[in-house]
């Protein structure tokens, strides 16, 4: 298979099938709604392959990058900029992680919407979402870029309020774009500094203007970053703006499985990959994500501690995996990152399918103190499950294990604050261990906590899928980061990592790994021996159960300083001062001046034939007398000079 | 002789004339309560118009040729005449429907008190 395949093709095949489900979706056989749904993917995860071998083969047709340019779209003054694809090695990575792992989700789809009223709906929004997540990955230029980074946006609104019906399904949706919105502006901002100081939005063209200029440190560079990030931060969930994630959780499973863990939440961190440049000029900025990678990474990890809600915990957990890629990205380990991405791609999409198999299996229940025991129920998604489970804890040879540790060591090995960076990395290791432990016992071991559901598990269209994501995540991280690095090198820059101490990365490793143990055996004795005990340190420390129970808060104290004053100055200043007593009182000032005139001229409409009649003479008389009377000499004859036109 | 005009009769007092009859028919309008004596006093201002049209035209065509602008003048003086004929057919016209107007407003409200028939007031 080494045909080549224009690159448009990619895109478009999805949002074509966007289009005939989108369209005629209801009117079709559900069959063929579904035969166009899945070939979609399938074309673009196919044209890929072809373009792959195409440019990586023994033959190659195709230089790398592979780039293909079909128009110009705005093209004023100095402002050029054209409807160019890039395929290169980072990008041909994420294309596959997102049509293939989309393409799996796809088939399980099948299964887990056979019976929504809206399944053409459902698979027209989910082809919309990969031609836009396509579109942001192929584009050439941060503008086109944008483009597919804002159509994301939409279909992820669209999915999370999918069962619009649901007020919370329809306040998520809500909450996730405009949370978004606040990111869009910093992306925004860095493309207008990039046009302003390069004068172009081509990120190959960016590339060569700051290499041959080493002058471009800090200053301009570190805000083009800072609002980068800010952009990325919203899209990836990291902090400030991680909120909107858990909440996206009303969507469908499988959609929280495709948009908000495998592939559109890790756009920011292909963004930072893919402008790595611009962030490896500035330290600051590459510090400051960093920084922020590695707070979230905690912070999501503790909140997800005592989570109940299964999809919860592991929206948490996404927030905190996507901290590390992030935490990768800031210590320029930007093959690691992409590494981290493509292997958290595969487990959290299969930790999610799989609860979804759950949820599925016992009636739409999330709560995970209503499950239990489900192991001898459901046993394909408890294998599966599982081997996500260990996955995601990052013990060897699972996938987690080797992104995970390529991340923490060049943490470890980064000079400034490195080895905190990599403690905090490691307790979240541990934190996660547990916590994933902890769901897994939770729902899988002990006696059924709700005896009158009569579990059945899930038919092969979304068993399958889990299988081959489970043999992913088992085998995917096998490629090593050596390799995987190795292969990303042109696009991202070599491993920055010092190759004289292969000792040191061994002993890290050993050391992740013995963490992860810990916390799964700490779950193990919370969750499998001692039962009760969970409770009872919830007792013990009341206030700290109580703080991450509630999240620290966080959405309290954004509704109390920023959604509440916004409000309150959107009510009472714009809606009551400005709209109401300023815009509303000039409308009700002329519509009154109308009135009142219209009242006083309204008697003069008498319907009396004769008064009009009198009118009409008065005026005729009146103009006569204007004609007729040589008034200029009657002023002059009391002393007024009319001065007409200069005379 | 040196006028424009001939001398015959005065121009202004065929134009006084005009408008003591054109005045006479505005007043009649504005003072009369019957519906037939207002349309009346409409045909006398149309006919005083037309004096004004013809006096104009007789002037003009028996100019003194011996004076600027004469030829042009009669060259265009039919023009009035043709103009009192375009009057009086619209005055022919209107009459008719004016009168069908004025029945069927009788037999509708069995008054023709121009007073009384107000429907256009708001």
């Amino acid at each position: 298979m080494t045909a080549i395949f224009p690159l448009w093709l990619i895109p478009l095949l999805p949002f074509a099938g966007f289009l005939i489900n989108g369209l005629l979706g209801r009117r079709l056989p559900k069959a063929f709604v579904t035969a166009v749904a899945l070939l979609a993917p399938l074309g673009s995860f196919v044209a890929l392959l072809g373009n792959a071998f195409g440019m990586f083969g023994d033959m190659p047709m195709l230089g790398i990058p592979h780039a293909e340019t079909f128009g110009t779209w705005i093209n004023i003054g100095t402002l050029h900029v054209d409807f160019s694809f890039v395929l290169d090695q980072l990008s041909l990575v994420m294309l596959l992680v997102i049509t293939g792992v989309g393409f799996l989700i796809h088939i399980y789809s099948v299964g887990y919407m056979a019976h929504d009223e809206g399944y053409a709906r459902y698979f027209s929004y989910l082809n919309l979402f990969l031609f836009f997540m396509t579109t942001l990955v192929l584009a050439g230029n941060a503008l086109l870029m944008f483009v597919g980074w804002e159509g994301v946006g939409l279909a992820s609104y669209l999915l999370i309020g999918f069962w619009f019906n649901k007020p919370s399904a329809a306040e998520a949706g809500k909450k996730a774009f405009i949370v978004n919105r606040i990111g869009d502006v910093g992306f925004l901002i860095a493309m207008f500094f990039l046009l302003a100081n390069f004068g172009t939005l081509t990120f190959s063209e960016i590339a060569t203007k700051l290499g041959q200029d080493p002058g471009w440190t800090g200053g301009v560079v570190t805000v083009i970053a800072l609002c980068m990030l800010l952009g990325a931060t919203g899209k990836s969930a990291q902090l400030p703006l991680y909120i909107w994630l858990p909440d996206a959780m009303e969507g469908p499973t499988p959609v929280s499985a495709l948009i908000h863990a495998a592939t559109m939440v890790t756009a920011g961190v292909y963004m930072i990959a893919r402008n790595h440049v611009l962030f490896d000029h500035s330290p600051f900025a590459l510090g400051t994500v960093a920084v922020i990678g590695a707070a979230t990474a905690l912070f999501a990890a503790t909140i997800g501690l005592v989570q109940n809600d299964i999809k919860r915990v592991l929206a948490y957990s996404t927030i905190s995996q996507l901290g590390y890629m992030f935490l990768g990205c800031g210590v320029a380990a930007y093959s690691a990152a992409i590494f981290h991405l493509m292997t958290h791609a595969f487990f959290k999409a299969l930790l999610f399918l799989a609860a979804g198999s759950v949820i599925h299996a016992i009636g739409g229940e999330q709560d995970m103190r209503k499950m239990g025991g489900l192991r001898k129920k459901l046993p394909i998604t408890f294998y599966t499950m599982t081997a996500g489970v260990i996955a995601i804890a990052g013990i060897f040879p699972f996938a987690g294990f080797f992104s995970k540790d390529a991340i923490l060591y060049a943490a470890f090995q980064q000079g400034n604050g490195g080895k905190a960076l990599w403690f905090v990395g490691l307790l979240t290791a541990l934190l996660t261990a547990f916590y994933m432990f902890r769901l897994w016992y939770l729902t899988f071991f002990g006696e059924s906590r709700s005896p009158d559901v009569h579990p059945h598990e899930s038919p092969w269209s979304m068993l399958g899928p889990l299988v081959i994501l489970a043999l992913l995540s088992v085998a995917g991280g096998w490629i090593g980061i050596e390799r995987f690095a190795a292969f990303l090198a042109p696009a991202v820059g070599p491993r920055a990592v010092d190759p004289g101490t292969g000792n040191l990365e061994l002993i890290l490793s050993i050391v992740a790994v013995a963490v992860a143990l810990i916390g799964w055996y700490i779950a193990h004795a919370f969750y499998s021996q001692k039962t009760e005990r969970p409770a009872e340190l919830a007792v013990a420390l009341p206030s700290g159960y109580k703080l991450l129970a509630n999240k620290y808060y966080v959405d309290e104290i954004y509704n109390a300083t920023i959604v509440k004053p916004l409000l309150a100055t959107s009510t009472y200043f714009l809606g009551w001062v400005v709209d109401k007593a300023i815009i509303g009182g000039l409308a009700w000032l002329l519509g009154g001046i109308a009135i009142f005139a219209g009242a006083l001229l309204q008697r003069w409409q008498s319907g009396n034939i004769r008064s009009y009649a009198a009118w009409l003479a008065a005026g005729a008389a009146a103009v006569l007398l204007f004609v007729v009377v040589p008034w200029s000499l009657v002023l002059a004859s009391i002393g007024i000079h009319l001065n007409w036109a200069g005379h | 002789m040196s006028s424009l005009f001939s001398q015959d009769v005065p121009l202004y007092w065929y134009l006084l004339l005009s408008a003591i009859l054109f005045a006479l028919g505005v007043l009649g309008f504005l003072i009369k309560r019957n519906l037939i004596t207002v349309f009346m006093s409409i045909e006398l201002m149309l006919n005083a118009v037309n004096l004004s049209f013809v006096t104009f035209a007789h002037q003009w065509q028996y100019c003194d040729a011996a004076v600027q602008g004469c030829l042009v003048a009669q060259a265009h003086a039919v023009k009035g005449q043709i103009f009192v004929f375009f009057v009086m057919m619209v005055a022919a016209a209107e009459a008719a429907v004016g009168l069908a107007i004025i029945i069927a407003v009788f037999r509708a409200r069995a008054t023709l008190a121009v007073d009384r028939i107000d429907l256009m007031k708001l």
